[in-house]
């Protein structure tokens, strides 16, 4: 027995010290990106769209001769929606990559996660997804919208063609807790009323009960933060309960998980929604962006997600602050990106704000039509107010913390 | 050599590899190596509970990750009310031993057994986590614990040394720490396993109506094995929550709990040694798997960098090749090697019993 | 009275669905002793028949009804012959060996669809209850799982087919030394009950979507409906379905859809402290 076991001890920490030892050999000067992006588990259909348009564009930027002159090397983790792995890489990231920037998390949880391991060991972090605001961290900064940049916009939109009585639906975590909150304050602001507000964890699929309390309420309209891919089977049962023609629907996250292109027209047709991306807005920028993401993935591509172009978007604005800074060095890149850097983006103009490390972003707000989003009306350089009323990171430079900003 | 003394000589090399490697790891890898290493040793503790529990006890807990998150979430809970270490320590140790005693009256006292068992365990687990999954509103909190839902409770503040608050200890003390507790928990169940309330657990799991007509009452013994397993999973628990500064509902769901099956499956059930290296085995070869992606979607890296389909593969093939566990089979062709030579040494005469 | 009726449905319609989901999983289990992790996924690769089959023409009812049994149940009869034969009276190996083949069908399917796949809706329109409108599909539901369990029943208790499947269920040693020869019957029944798990995932597809990871959301339900039902497979999984799919609906239908998945999880661990071999250990014990 003894021999098996110290065998097996000996191997055991040979295995241990393999994992040490095997780190892969990069070439001297390149500079390192990490991405930490779900690609399997439940929100891969969030992640996988992210990844490709990071990996579009490093490869444009080492196309065009890299970042001060060095090319870019791109280290992609899937944490398969594991929130130990996302520790874990976050972690290996840092301290043995020992990468110039993170881009990663999706869920809200994912970010909290990463967050404080990666400004413990002190790297730049963008978080790229659109998500409830508040976050207020000098090593951080978000390119995604937030509530008042898109629900403060399609409220009124809504309320103004449909009527003012809305009944919420909303994923249950701090992103759809806090969003609602949001509907029911501008609701309540432009002379609406709030029927009810129901919230459904992650991984409900039985909506049957929830659809006869909707019809007993008689709403205007439905507002859904719902999020993932459980949460599709809402709009499947919606409209197989016929009320897709009689009761009108807006959300601020459909559409992001290509919703649109899952169900059927009769599945989602007249839907409103607002977002910073379309893959159909019309501007040269995005047209050549288009031509160039369908080059490289397939033109069969099924839609590029607007959380795919708020990777894009982060990881030029980064560019951007390390050419002005000259250097990868995390507070010269924090400085430099905090003089205001904008660039021109397919989504239209995006401007750091430097208070609150978050983006002025152009949003729209479109319909739903056949499988494509129709755009409607545009609202440009939106800025981040729900944050901005409680971040200001040039007054205070330690602030670090996410906060739940009352409504 | 006899059996005893061979036993004694096993326990002496893991005590002496076990705190070289120690003390020794720090020194020698980076810290980001130290950081993977201690959430291993951390996991590698839940192992061992489920490892006492189901391998020696028999009981098909198909639900330990009940314990662990229990652990976790109380250290969190109880650390962000109270700022000082100690107590949310001892109280994430005992209230899942608490609830794990309290679950197994219910359990063996009512008489069920193996599969039903499993599913009670799991129904149990499951409970947990969609109760606290649910808990995402500003209503749920525990003091000045914010429960959190789905995004569950970040920025868990770390151990400090007991009854100084502001000495909160660092990285390599959190390694110390972890590797220390997974030696002492070995080597406390090898004593326990070996003392005479070891031989009764395993006598039960072997036949429950005999060791019954011998006069010792399984229900106690299983109730007392499941307790401690309990307590262990929630010392896990916390340290896991010390380790990560963050807890999420999804600790309580059906894939941690099946996670930790697997580990004593694949290690061996039966033995102690097994379960641990199945842990860091596996724990191991997810990470590796999920790390350094290739950006193609062709559909070679589409395959080989799908950690779900290359670990599933890896665990079929497993279990039709090494069905045992990797423990038991090792001894296995250790043993047979051994007799291979000490039947060339002795040529043909008779074998005395192994 | 509109509500009531609106209830009534919703009830049925939640035993129904419980009762498709764990059908597969008893036959297995309750046959081989099998403990079957991959029973989600085979849910899901049914969903995924039915909707390749739809996008490439055929009759969506053809292609749940027919298509999808067909191709789980050829699927499960390979499984059963490359890995399950290998683990009769393993119960713990077959865990670990259907886990690895659960991870293995989510990360194939994840390669070849991709996580953005078409789905199918539900035909058949809606209908009204006085002021509340529901989908008929529901109803359909409901008409298949009664279609199904007659099936089963007819099956085991009037053909020859089902007389040997219980002779070799009771006692295998028997039925061979009566010339039946136990392990086809065990890979015909793997494929049998992988089949109607692919029916099952088919029929709820347009209800509840089909992507890689759904199967997580019926594996528990189905195990413990099936552990909770007992050792018959038909009267102990339709006891079960019915008991605790009128628990979660009613529960649902008070409070909200968790507090109804809990209700289901604490009726079952009530059940099983009261009646420790199911409820066919007690009632029911000599139906089928």
């Amino acid at each position: 027995m003894s021999i098996s076991r110290r065998t097996f001890l000996q191997s055991g920490a040979a295995i241990a010290a393999a994992g040490a030892i095997s780190s892969p050999a990069f070439a001297a000067d390149e500079i390192k990106v990490a991405s930490i992006h779900d690609l399997s588990g439940g929100l891969d259909i969030y992640g996988k769209p992210m990844v490709d348009a990071l990996t579009l564009a490093v490869e444009e930027a080492n196309a065009a001769g890299g970042l001060l002159g060095r090319q870019i090397k791109l280290i992609s983790y899937d944490p398969q929606s594991n929130m130990q792995l996302y520790t874990q890489f976050a972690q290996q990231a840092a301290l043995k990559d020992k990468v110039a920037v993170v881009h990663g998390g999706i869920t809200s949880a994912s970010r909290e996660v990463i967050r404080p391991v990666l400004d413990r060991f002190k790297t730049l972090y963008f978080y790229n997804t659109q998500y409830e605001g508040g976050v207020c961290d000098r090593d951080q900064f978000d390119t995604g919208v937030t509530p008042a940049q898109t629900v403060e916009k399609l409220v009124p939109y809504a309320m103004k063609k449909w009527g003012k009585k809305v009944y919420v639906i909303a994923a249950d975590y701090n992103y759809g807790q806090i969003t609602s909150q949001w509907v029911k304050k501008y609701a309540l602001e432009n002379g609406g009323e709030v029927a009810s507000i129901d919230f459904f964890p992650l991984d409900v699929t039985n909506f049957g009960s929830t659809i006869s309390k909707i019809q007993a309420a008689k709403p205007d309209f439905v507002w859904s933060a719902l999020v993932g891919g459980a949460h599709i089977s809402f709009y499947r049962q919606w409209a197989a309960a016929g009320m897709r023609k009689t009761i009108p629907m807006a959300s601020t996250t459909f559409a992001v998980g290509n919703e649109h292109i899952v169900l059927s027209p009769e599945e989602c047709n007249g839907m409103l929604i607002c977002h910073n991306y379309f893959q159909d807005l019309k501007n040269p920028v995005n047209q050549a962006f288009v031509a160039s993401f369908h080059k490289r993935f397939g033109a069969d591509y099924p839609n590029i997600t607007e959380l795919a172009m708020g990777t894009y978007q982060g990881f030029r604005l980064w560019a951007e602050g390390v050419k002005k800074a000259g250097s990868i060095d995390r507070m010269k890149v924090i400085e430099a990106l905090e003089t205001g850097i904008s660039i021109d983006a397919p989504s239209g103009k995006v401007t750091i704000d430097p208070p609150t490390h978050h983006c002025i972003l152009d949003v729209h707000i479109a319909e739903v039509n056949n499988k494509k989003l129709n755009v409607l009306e545009d609202f440009p350089q939106q800025k981040p107010a729900d944050t901005a009323a409680v971040c200001n990171l040039i007054k205070n430079p330690n602030d670090n913390q996410q906060y739940v900003i009352k409504i | 050599m006899n059996g005893r003394s061979l036993n004694l000589l096993g326990l002496a090399v893991v005590a002496v590899v076990g705190l070289t490697f120690m003390f020794l790891t720090p020194r020698v890898v980076d810290l980001d190596t130290v950081l993977e290493l201690t959430i291993y040793m951390i996991m590698a503790i839940l192992a061992l509970s489920l490892a006492l529990v189901w391998g020696y006890g028999g009981i098909l807990c198909f639900g330990q990750s009940a314990f662990f998150g229990l652990g976790a979430y109380t250290y969190a809970i109880a650390m962000f009310n109270m700022g000082e270490s100690t107590l949310p320590v001892l109280v994430a140790i005992i209230l899942p031993a608490a609830f794990a005693a309290l679950l197994g009256y219910f359990m063996f006292y009512g008489r069920i057994s193996d599969v039903y068992l499993g599913v009670i365990t799991l129904t149990v687990t499951l409970i947990l986590f969609n109760s606290v999954n649910s808990t995402a509103g500003p209503e749920f909190h525990i003091g000045a614990a914010r429960l959190g839902g789905f995004n569950g409770i970040p920025g868990i503040p770390p151990l400090n040394w007991p009854f100084n608050k502001k000495a909160a200890i660092d990285l390599e003390a959190m390694f110390y720490l972890s590797t220390g507790s997974l030696l002492l928990t070995y080597f406390g169940l090898r004593l326990l396993l070996a003392s005479q309330f070891g031989h009764i657990i395993v006598g039960i799991r072997e036949n429950e109506r005999r060791a019954e007509l011998l006069g010792y009452d399984p229900r106690v013994y299983k109730l007392a094995t499941f307790t401690i397993g309990g307590a262990l999973a929630g010392f896990a628990g916390c340290l896991f929550a010390n380790w990560g500064a963050f807890v999420s509902p999804t600790i309580f769901g059906l894939a941690q709990s099946a996670q930790i099956i697997i580990w004593v499956i694949v290690g061996g059930r039966g033995t102690l040694i097994g379960p641990v290296i199945g842990c860091i085995g596996i724990q191991w070869l997810s990470a590796l798997l999920g790390a350094n992606q290739p950006s193609g979607s062709d559909l070679w890296s589409k395959i080989f960098a799908n950690a779900p389909l290359i670990l599933g593969v890896i665990l079929i093939a497993f279990v039709l090749l090494v069905p045992k566990g990797l423990v038991p089979t090792a001894a296995d062709i250790a043993a047979f090697f051994l007799r291979r030579r000490r039947r060339e040494q002795r040529g043909f005469e008779p074998q005395q019993a192994e | 009275m509109d509500l009531v009726v609106l209830l009534a449905i919703q009830v049925l319609y939640a035993v129904a669905s419980l009762a498709l989901i764990s059908v597969g999983l008893a036959i297995i289990f309750g046959m081989m002793r099998v403990i079957n992790l991959a029973h989600g996924e085979f849910l899901m690769l049914g969903g995924y028949a039915a909707i390749v089959a739809t996008s490439h023409g055929i009759s969506i009812w053809v292609s749940m009804l027919v298509v999808a049994p067909i191709v789980v149940g050829v699927i499960g009869i390979v499984v059963e012959r490359t890995i399950i034969r290998f683990l009769y009276g393993r119960m713990i190996d077959t865990m670990l060996a259907t886990w690895g083949l659960s991870l293995f069908l989510v990360g194939l399917t994840t390669a070849i669809f991709g996580n953005t796949t078409v789905g199918i809706s539900a035909p058949l329109g809606s209908f009204e209850i006085g002021a509340y409108r529901t989908s008929a599909y529901t109803l359909f539901v409901i008409g298949i799982a009664v279609v199904v369990l007659g099936a089963i029943f007819a099956g085991l208790r009037w053909t020859r087919v089902g007389l040997i499947a219980r002779g070799t269920m009771q006692n295998a040693n028997m039925a061979a030394a009566l010339g039946v020869n136990p392990p086809r019957v065990y890979a015909i029944t793997f494929g049998i009950g992988a089949a109607l798990s692919g029916l099952a995932g088919a029929v709820l597809a347009p209800v509840s979507g089909v992507f890689p990871t759904i199967g997580v959301a019926y594996i528990a339900k189905a195990f413990i409906t099936v552990i909770g039902g007992g050792a018959a497979i038909l009267s102990g999984t339709v006891s079960a379905s019915a008991l605790f799919g009128t628990i979660n609906q009613i529960a649902t239908f008070v409070t909200t859809p968790v507090f109804g998945e809990v209700a289901l999880l604490g009726a079952a661990i009530i059940l099983i402290r009261l009646l420790p071999q199911g409820i066919t250990g007690r009632f029911f014990r000599r139906g089928l």
